[in-house]
């Protein structure tokens, strides 16, 4: 268990590292695939079933193809790469490390409450006790999650009709 | 006892492979047969008596001809797409009921290579990243032809992916599970979910067209426009793997139809037969009913590509996207209210 864990995270690692560094924005993408099918397995190893595949069928199943697609549609060179100001570099690390700081804060504040669940002995794994847990104890932040995807769909249709309206 | 049960599903999972592949290898065959048939025709005829060794011919026919690359500066992309393609293709047979049990040996051999409890979400997994061989294929290709029928079978299964997810939820919804053995046992009997799913069956049909690449979706390969298609550049063996990936696939998605839909491996009389004839014999019964089924369902592909013809991009699009997605919805709907209703 403790040998598949370390090559995954390896795979992982690598693989992210490989996102950043290849020069090739096609291969960038591949690697993140790949960074995601790790992640996946990692997952698994915490026999969470659900959640593994889930994970594949939107961030490798979804998410990464439409990347591709766009990608591989917009033909990117390098003499299109603008440079980055050092400004943007600045605030790019700061967003970096404002987002890990409230990741980090999340998981100590879920700490107790991962604790309860773990003492509790229910199946965690299992999608009936999962959709019960999500839709009682969470619904109200389920239901925003869901409210903050409308609101991200109905901004993309109403970015691409007003270019329509313009042209 | 740990062990029995890795050399058990080992042997068990070897068995599917092979039957995959001598399914697809004859489902070749059987294209070239049918559609000479409904063309009036006779078909090959010279490899063996009656064409029975055409698929041999035509794999050594492949694996002599010269491997070809195209002038790619992805040639690891380039054998990637293929293999991609044809694991892909392979992978969902890992999850699919082939029968019930048979009693072998003073033990109980369940006839599933694995039976996970997510399996119908395992399933749409798999689909999804069979994009992923097309996609990088025809991006390696370094063709635009390539590219653009690459671009297009990527969109196009993309949006027929929603519509059948749509579709199974109806259906998850009535049978409450997602493991597809317990979706199997419940439709013991008659009691197949195409009778109480009858727009989810269409919508999922429809769909299984467009995901196996098939006419009158198969727009990916539409030679007056794209030449080839995302194979363009393909020759040799990895040529080979992407025309018989796409009969794997179509055998393991007629599989798929016969298990959630049409009952499985059940017929009416299973019980009586369990009880007269034995476990072994009754599901045996079983395993050939399935086949006949999903012989049933790969003949009705093959049946509708020699009988419509494509479609238009646009057409194909509005179909996905104003048809069958509203229709997908509006059944789960239905369903919802249905099921309310009966409780």
């Amino acid at each position: 268990m403790l040998t598949v864990f370390y090559i995954l995270s390896a795979i992982t690692l690598g693989t992210a590292f490989l996102t950043i560094l290849s020069k090739n924005p096609i291969h960038s993408a591949i690697y993140l695939v790949l960074c995601f099918f790790s992640i996946a397995g990692h997952y698994l190893l915490f026999n969470a079933q659900f959640l593994a595949i889930v994970h594949i069928i939107v961030y490798s199943g979804a998410i990464m193809i439409l990347m591709l697609f766009t990608i591989m549609l917009m033909n990117l060179n390098k003499e299109d790469e603008q440079n980055k100001s050092v400004l943007t570099r600045v605030a790019a690390a700061i967003a970096l490390g404002l987002v890990a700081f409230i990741l980090l804060a999340t998981f100590i504040k879920a700490q107790p409450v991962i604790e309860s669940y773990q003492v509790s002995g229910q199946d965690y794994q299992s999608i009936k006790v999962l959709g019960k847990v999500l839709l009682n104890e969470y619904m109200v932040p389920f239901e925003f999650a869901s409210v903050l995807l409308l609101v991200s769909m109905i901004g993309a249709v109403l970015l691409s009709k007003k270019e329509h309206i313009n042209s | 006892m740990e062990q029995t049960i890795v050399i058990e599903k080992g042997i068990f999972i070897v068995i599917i492979f092979a039957i995959t592949m001598l399914m697809a290898m004859y489902a070749t065959l059987a294209e070239r047969k049918i559609a000479a048939w409904l063309q009036d025709r006779i078909g090959p005829n010279r490899a063996g008596k009656g064409g029975i060794l055409q698929p041999l011919a035509d794999g050594l026919k492949l694996f002599a001809k010269e491997e070809f690359f195209p002038n790619t500066p992805n040639r690891f992309l380039f054998i990637a797409g293929p293999a991609i393609s044809m694991s892909t293709a392979l992978m969902t047979s890992a999850v699919i009921p082939w029968g019930d049990k048979l009693h072998l040996f003073g033990r109980d051999i369940i006839l599933q290579a694995t039976d996970i409890n997510v399996a119908m979400l395992f399933i749409f997994a798999v689909l999804s990243i069979g994009v992923y061989g097309i996609m990088i294929g025809g991006w390696a290709s370094n063709n635009k032809f390539s590219l653009m029928s690459a671009m297009r079978a990527a969109s196009q299964m993309i949006s027929y992916e929603v519509a059948m997810g749509l579709a199974i939820i109806a259906l998850v919804m009535m049978t409450g599970t997602l493991s597809l053995r317990e979706m199997a046992a419940q439709q013991s009997g008659m009691n197949w979910n195409v009778f109480y799913q009858p727009v989810g069956f269409l919508i999922f049909l429809v769909c299984s067209f467009a995901e196996t690449n098939r006419t009158p979706f198969d727009l990916a390969e539409c030679e007056a426009e794209l030449i080839g298609g995302y194979h363009t550049e393909y020759s040799s063996m990895k040529m080979g793997f992407y025309l018989f990936a796409e009969y794997a696939s179509m055998f393991i998605s007629s599989t798929i139809l016969a298990v959630l839909y049409f009952g499985a491996y059940n017929y009416p009389g299973m019980q009586w037969a369990e009880e007269n004839w034995g476990v072994n014999i009754a599901n045996i019964i079983g395993i050939v009913v399935l086949f006949a089924k999903l012989c049933f369902f790969i003949f009705f592909y093959m049946w509708v590509r020699w009988t419509i013809p494509r479609f238009r991009y646009d057409q194909l699009m509005r179909l996905g996207w104003q048809m069958l997605i509203p229709l997908a919805i509006a059944n789960i709907v239905v369903t919802g209210i249905v099921i309310l209703l009966t409780q």
